[in-house]
């Protein structure tokens, strides 16, 4: 026959290469070469030269391979949804800790029970806090805390000194009122130009943080018993009033700090502009970049007389964890990563690298934590923080609450802030909540 | 391969020599021959476009979330469940896609028309002889030709309430306001995100209108100045109706732009933007990829899609000249 019948062959037969294109080409490697996904925790730190030489040694103790690959945070929740999707991604990988639930509800993660977890060295060597944030209630870890953080206090030890304050609040009116003091217009100039608290009031994730560490001083909880949202309770609407108050009637905060995302409030505490400012662990890496070190560290405050079922916290149990996913075709190497990540060498020095908190006990021993400020910080982890809700839809939570929250401080910066406002916007999410889910 | 080039060869010598009795054959062969040329381009099609499509109008009659993205060919279907939860206008999730709708559909007309009226003053302009005119033109393409991140992060500097540029001016240079107003917060955010967006699309209404200028004789415009029209009167009555089935595309394409836009609020205001500038994209993204509720997410997707496709045919039966017009 003629030239057709080639020509449709042809076509055919490159249709069928360019569908080819997409396809997995390494399946049905059997070396023991595992991929670890590990999150880009600094901007001012090369990941690959940090974790590379620790990655070396793993490799030299147990002869397995491991490609190293990092993804920055802003990518890592859409590769984790397209790994567990595509049953293709890799062995091991870093997650958010907040996430540990929502993960954990794909099936597309390893649950540490028993066995898992004495391969990775045993339940005791963690932080018991530090486990509380790894997976729903009730059900194995589906997730293995890495590092760690914890929200604290901040202040300016200078500008506390000049004012003759000599200790850090301890408590929420102690905080409110030290802020009033410090809340002054320096240069006589009309405008204030030095705040008692700097927030990131722009901040959605923030906002959802302090709302839930609020909440549980208040009594709070954002999820009832059954799992359905109760962000709209007194105690979450008492709670969100305390906070925005700090701008709206407490004057406190900067209404330019409605407008605050990332680091801002960071450079006010620097700089002068703010006596104080909520932290993380890794506040103190950032503060150190700006060669800032007059500063010292406490818990973010609660009232003075605690509400009745309130708990003493100041922060959530936050952090990196890391999981292995059950597509893995080596999980007994994976495993032996994990246990060699979460081990006190290599603890010590990604923690001291990051600026971030040891998740295991014995690590805190080391010289190399030997500092106030992180040994507050270690103890507002273990003893005065509660996981954040361990429920798949903390995503969606985050969004909603610290959404409000957000939208509630744009209204205070510019106007006033109603109790039947803050009631309203917390409403509204607890219904989009319940609508979704 | 091998069977083939020895039938190329013999079929040259076999189509000289043949009878009357193949030529029937040959011309059935040559019918397939186009579908076979386009046989490729059909089956990438299918799996580029098409493929996607299908698949999201099947995610939004399922309940497909984290808990069965898994398995996802496993997840629920509930039908128009998610359609009836995004169109009811006192639910939760309809009353908000319903004033999201409303706001994108403001956006998009704000944006059209200015991004409009700036590229055709701009084209008028530079159509005509001036020195440092090749200047111009090039100056004019640059929102246009810099990646959108770059540049929409330099606005974002320039919102700034306290160290902006806009409130340095309004405020400290020339006193037109005594209050430093927030524009990346609050209401004002939407207006600052039609600013970004126009200054972003301009320069392509530039580009195309500049095009269809050139287009436009000479003679008509001589014609019309002999009989005494001003300026305006050869813009109205010549320029525009020339340059109309141009125009007509520009506007589509704008509006479609526009309407999905996505990049500019999410650079501008990060992952969750105010709730005053927050376009229907965002909202799926945000229901999709932040909830990951895809169900609900997809079938707004394909509600806007429906929609786009409604105004897009009623669009070009309007305004767009058929081909026997032409």
């Amino acid at each position: 026959m003629g030239r057709p019948r080639i020509m449709i062959t042809a076509s055919a037969a490159l249709a069928v290469a360019l569908a080819g294109c997409g396809g997995d080409d390494n399946a049905g490697a059997a070396s023991a070469r595992i991929t670890y996904w590990a999150v880009s925790m600094s901007s001012s730190i090369e990941e690959a030269d940090l974790l590379e030489p620790l990655l070396d040694t793993f490799t030299e103790e147990t002869g397995v391979e491991v490609e190293l690959e990092v993804v920055p945070w802003d990518g890592l929740w859409n590769r984790i949804l397209t790994a567990v999707s595509s049953g293709q991604g890799p062995d091991v990988l870093d997650v958010g800790n907040t996430w540990s639930a929502s993960l954990q509800a794909t099936g597309g993660f390893v649950e540490f029970g028993e066995d898992a977890m004495e391969a990775i060295g045993g339940t005791d060597k963690f932080i018991p806090a530090s486990l509380a944030a790894t997976g729903a209630d009730g059900l194995p870890p589906a997730t293995i805390p890495l590092y760690g953080q914890a929200y604290g206090l901040y202040y300016n030890t200078q500008i506390f000194a000049e004012a003759g304050i000599t200790e850090p609040p301890a408590t929420w009116e102690e905080l409110v009122d030290v802020g009033r003091r410090l809340t002054v217009d320096t240069d006589g100039d009309g405008d204030i130009d030095q705040w008692g608290l700097s927030i990131l009031g722009g901040s959605a994730g923030v906002g959802s943080h302090l709302a839930f560490i609020l909440g549980r001083q208040e009594g709070g909880t954002l999820f009832d018993d059954s799992g359905g949202p109760t962000f709209d309770s007194d105690e979450q609407v008492a709670a969100v009033r305390r906070y925005i108050d700090l701008m709206e009637s407490d004057r406190i905060v900067s209404p330019s700090d409605a407008e605050s995302t990332m680091t801002e409030a960071l450079s006010k505490l620097a700089d002068g502009r703010a006596a104080m400012a909520f932290g993380q662990a890794t506040t103190r890496q950032a503060l150190a970049s700006l060669e800032f070190d007059d500063y010292g560290v406490t818990r973010i405050p609660g009232p003075a007389d605690p509400p009745t079922g309130g708990s003493d916290i100041g922060s959530m149990v936050a952090g990196t964890n890391i999981a292995v996913m059950n597509s893995s075709e080596h999980v007994d190497e994976a495993l032996s990563l994990v246990g060699f990540l979460t081990d006190e060498h290599a603890q010590v020095t990604l923690n001291e690298a990051y600026g971030t908190l040891p998740v295991i006990e014995g690590a805190y021993q080391d010289e190399a934590f030997d500092d106030d400020g992180l040994q507050t910080l270690g103890t507002n982890l273990r003893d005065f923080a509660e996981p954040f809700p361990q429920v798949p839809e903390v995503a969606q939570m985050e969004t909603l609450v610290g959404g409000a929250v957000k939208e509630l401080f744009a209204q205070a910066a510019t106007g006033t802030v109603t109790e039947e406002d803050i009631r309203a916007a917390l409403s509204e999410a607890d219904s989009q909540m319940e609508a979704a889910g | 391969m091998n069977v083939g080039s020895t039938r190329r060869g013999g079929s040259v010598r076999a189509g000289l020599s043949m009878g009357r009795e193949s030529t029937r054959a040959n011309r059935r062969r040559g019918r397939l021959l186009p579908y076979a040329l386009i046989l490729p381009a059909v089956l990438l099609e299918t799996v580029v476009h098409l493929g996607p499509i299908l698949a999201g109008i099947w995610t939004s009659l399922t309940r497909l979330t984290q808990l069965n993205i898994r398995d996802w060919t496993g997840a629920p279907v509930v039908w128009w469940d998610n359609y009836r939860s995004g169109l009811d206008p006192s639910g939760p999730i309809g009353g908000v896609l319903w004033e999201t709708f409303l706001r994108t559909v403001a956006f998009t007309v704000l944006v059209v028309a200015a991004s409009w009226a700036l590229g055709m003053m701009a084209a008028y302009l530079v159509n005509t002889e001036f020195r440092g005119r090749a200047a111009f033109r090039a100056l004019f393409l640059v929102p246009f030709a810099m990646p959108t991140f770059v540049t929409v992060i330099g606005w974002s500097f320039v919102f700034d309430r306290d160290d902006g540029a806009l409130n340095h001016l309004l405020v400290d240079q020339t006193g037109v306001l005594d209050e430093r107003p927030f524009w990346l917060i609050g209401g004002n955010a939407f207006w600052a995100m039609v600013v970004v967006a126009a200054w972003r699309l301009w320069p392509f209404a530039f580009l195309m209108l500049l095009a269809a200028l050139r287009n436009v004789p000479g003679e008509l415009y001589e014609a019309g100045v002999l009989d005494g029209a001003s300026r305006w009167q050869q813009f109205r009555r010549i320029t525009l109706p020339v340059i109309r089935p141009v125009n007509a595309v520009v506007i589509l394409i704008m509006g479609l732009w526009s309407f999905n836009e996505f990049t500019v609020p999410y650079v501008l205001f990060g992952p969750q933007p105010p709730e005053s500038a927050t376009l229907l994209a965002s909202l799926i993204y945000e229901h999709s990829f932040v909830n990951f509720n895809m169900g609900l997410g997809s079938a707004m997707n394909v509600l806007v899609l429906l929609f786009l496709m409604g105004v897009s045919v009623w669009y070009v039966r309007t305004f767009l000249p058929r081909t026997h017009d032409a």
